[in-house]
């Protein structure tokens, strides 16, 4: 894989917003797309993360090494799935339905929604990370390595290589990681999960992704998978 | 060095109307709460407060879905203090409707009202209504041009999607005072941003969770929006969750047991894991909870203020299920030792 200088982000959001200034103090070139013109975010992008650029999904896309999906989960098909082609892609969403509206017309419900996402960008690697900690804890618990009580995000996807770097990308951002390597094992850490809107460090992370079954959330989606 | 006017800074209190407890733990009911509010309204007012909001709700943890009739009770009973919603939900509401509840406070509290419009962080209303919230942005969008018409007090002619149609069409009462005034309460959307300072409403920004320091940059956002647009820069509020008592560690444990508790249950439905007790000591040494003696709880919220350089601060009081006695006595902390002391700290810094 290509050293990763160049970031983009797709959503300039209050993720994506946040993911852009934490990947420009990393030292990334970073470039970010709204959903609506250029012109629309340029103030925003201007003032709130000054050094990005913003641009349209391609011109974000095919000047990037790494591609950040930080839209609402029901809008991933409105890119087209060869823009991604050959792209390593971090799946930054999740189901919120305040957004996203009914589950079952945003998703089948017989997966989960990163292998949903893997599947459409057929032509892409994706890795889901990102997803459960809350924006503004992001912006403020991004620290270097080896700080005190530093935070861990979940990593995982079916690519072992790709993984490992965003695993790498996602220290530079200012975390630690625990890894797995199933997209399915995204679900770990969605709404509903015990991880999700938490702020742990590696150590209580690891804790709770080693005992999911064990929690009210993961015998709910066992129940689910028996049913 | 302070650049605030503290002569022109503006003190506020809001309660989204949780739902009271009695000393023995039990909970009141909607109807006890709601007076209690009327009481808390004007026990503010007594204590010069600046203003006082109501929340919209529409859950059994909430007393209040209706807060223009409980603004109007104590419109009656006070005579200085503003009385504002906190906020209305305008998506889900009618523009006409909100036009006149307000326009009708406005006449039984002599130029008193204020509206809030927003969103707030509750979706009840959208269903209950008959809307569907995947159309947020566009009805918010739709139902604030509608309204800015309509609050220009003359005849409309209207083309609605969402809304109503309406041609060469008046609405009542008129006011007799300088029209409603108007805030959109804002959580952190760079598009809310603009939108507001291109509209000329003043913005409220409702720091829930976090530094205040983050939303700094928001601030140079709103400046360049209204340049943009040449639009008034109207002077920033801000509404925090807070808690004040006497006692520092009676204050800390009353908004932890409380705060958590009314998180937790908002959490619960929507998918968030409960709050720690870090993330919630967290919140009250630096992030966006004002919890502690009158001291503390002052210094904390004149650094906001300057950091800001806000011309409002919004306390919200009474979350989670707590007693009359605690709600009423830190509404006369807040009136009596705090808000003086925060004027006092910024006026020395300045």
């Amino acid at each position: 894989m290509t050293e990763i200088k160049n970031v983009g982000i797709l959503g300039a959001g209050k993720v994506g917003i946040v993911l852009a200034q934490l990947a420009l103090k990393a030292g990334y070139h970073v470039r970010i797309s709204g959903s609506g013109s250029v012109e629309k975010i340029a103030m925003t992008i201007e003032t709130l993360v000054p050094g990005a650029t913003p641009a349209t999904n391609q011109g974000v896309v095919s000047k990037s090494d790494l591609i950040i999906l930080a839209i609402p989960l029901s809008r991933y098909k409105n890119i087209k799935s060869k823009l991604l082609k050959g792209k390593l892609v971090i799946d930054a969403m999740n189901y919120w339905w305040e957004t996203d509206g009914i589950r079952e017309e945003v998703l089948d419900p017989s997966s989960t929604s990163s292998e949903q996402v893997q599947k459409y960008f057929n032509k892409s690697t994706i890795v889901k990370t990102f997803n459960h900690m809350g924006y503004h804890n992001l912006q403020e618990e991004a620290k270097p390595a080896g700080a005190e009580n530093r935070k861990a995000l979940f990593v995982t996807g079916d690519n072992k290589e790709a993984v490992d770097e965003v695993a790498e990308f996602v220290d530079t951002m200012g975390f630690d990681t625990v890894v797995h390597y199933d997209i399915a094992d995204g679900i770990m850490t969605e709404p509903g999960s015990e991880l999700f809107g938490a702020s742990l460090t590696k150590a209580d992370l690891q804790n709770v992704i080693d005992h999911f079954d064990e929690t009210d959330f993961g015998k709910k989606i066992k129940a689910e998978e028996k049913g | 060095m302070s650049m605030v006017d503290v002569d022109k800074l503006q003190f506020g209190l809001e309660t989204f109307g949780d739902i009271v407890s009695a000393e023995d733990g039990e909970l009141l009911t909607a109807g006890q709460s709601i007076r209690q509010i009327v009481k808390e309204g004007q026990l503010a007012d007594k204590l010069g407060v600046d203003v006082f909001g109501v929340g919209e709700h529409h859950r059994p943890d909430y007393s209040v879905s209706s807060p223009e009739i409980v603004l109007g009770s104590i419109a009656s009973v006070t005579e200085h203090i503003k009385l504002a919603t906190a906020v209305t939900v305008l998506s889900s509401d009618d523009p006409v409707r909100v036009y006149e509840r307000f326009a009708t406070l406005e006449g039984l509290s002599e130029g008193r009202a204020q509206v809030m419009l927003g969103r707030g962080s509750f979706t009840e209303s959208f269903p209950l209504f008959g809307y569907d919230l995947t159309d947020y942005d566009d009805l918010f969008n739709e139902k604030l041009e509608m309204y800015s018409q309509l609050i220009k007090e003359k005849p409309i002619t209207w083309h609605g999607k969402f809304t109503q149609s309406l041609k060469d069409q008046d609405v009542y009462p008129k006011t007799d005072y300088n029209g409603i005034e108007t805030y959109i309460g804002i959580g952190g959307s760079p598009e809310s941003i603009i939108r507001t300072a291109k509209y000329g409403y003043k913005v409220i920004l409702a720091i829930i969770g976090g530094q205040a320091d983050r939303f700094v940059p928001y601030l140079n956002l709103y400046k360049k929006a209204a340049e943009k647009y040449n639009m008034p820069l109207q002077p920033v509020a801000v509404h925090s969750h807070g808690f004040i008592a006497d006692d520092e560690d009676e204050a800390v444990e009353v908004a932890w047991k409380n705060i958590k508790a009314n998180f937790d249950r908002i959490g619960l439905t929507r998918g968030w894991a409960p709050m720690s007790r870090e993330q919630f000591d967290g919140e009250t040494k630096v992030g966006s909870f004002y919890v502690g003696n009158p001291e503390h709880v002052a210094q904390r919220m004149a650094r906001t203020i300057n950091l800001m350089n806000l011309g409002r601060f919004d306390l919200v009081y009474g979350a989670g299920n707590q007693t009359a006695a605690q709600r009423e006595r830190m509404i006369e902390l807040y009136g009596t030792k705090v808000i003086p002391r925060v004027k006092e700290i910024l006026s020395e810094e300045g």
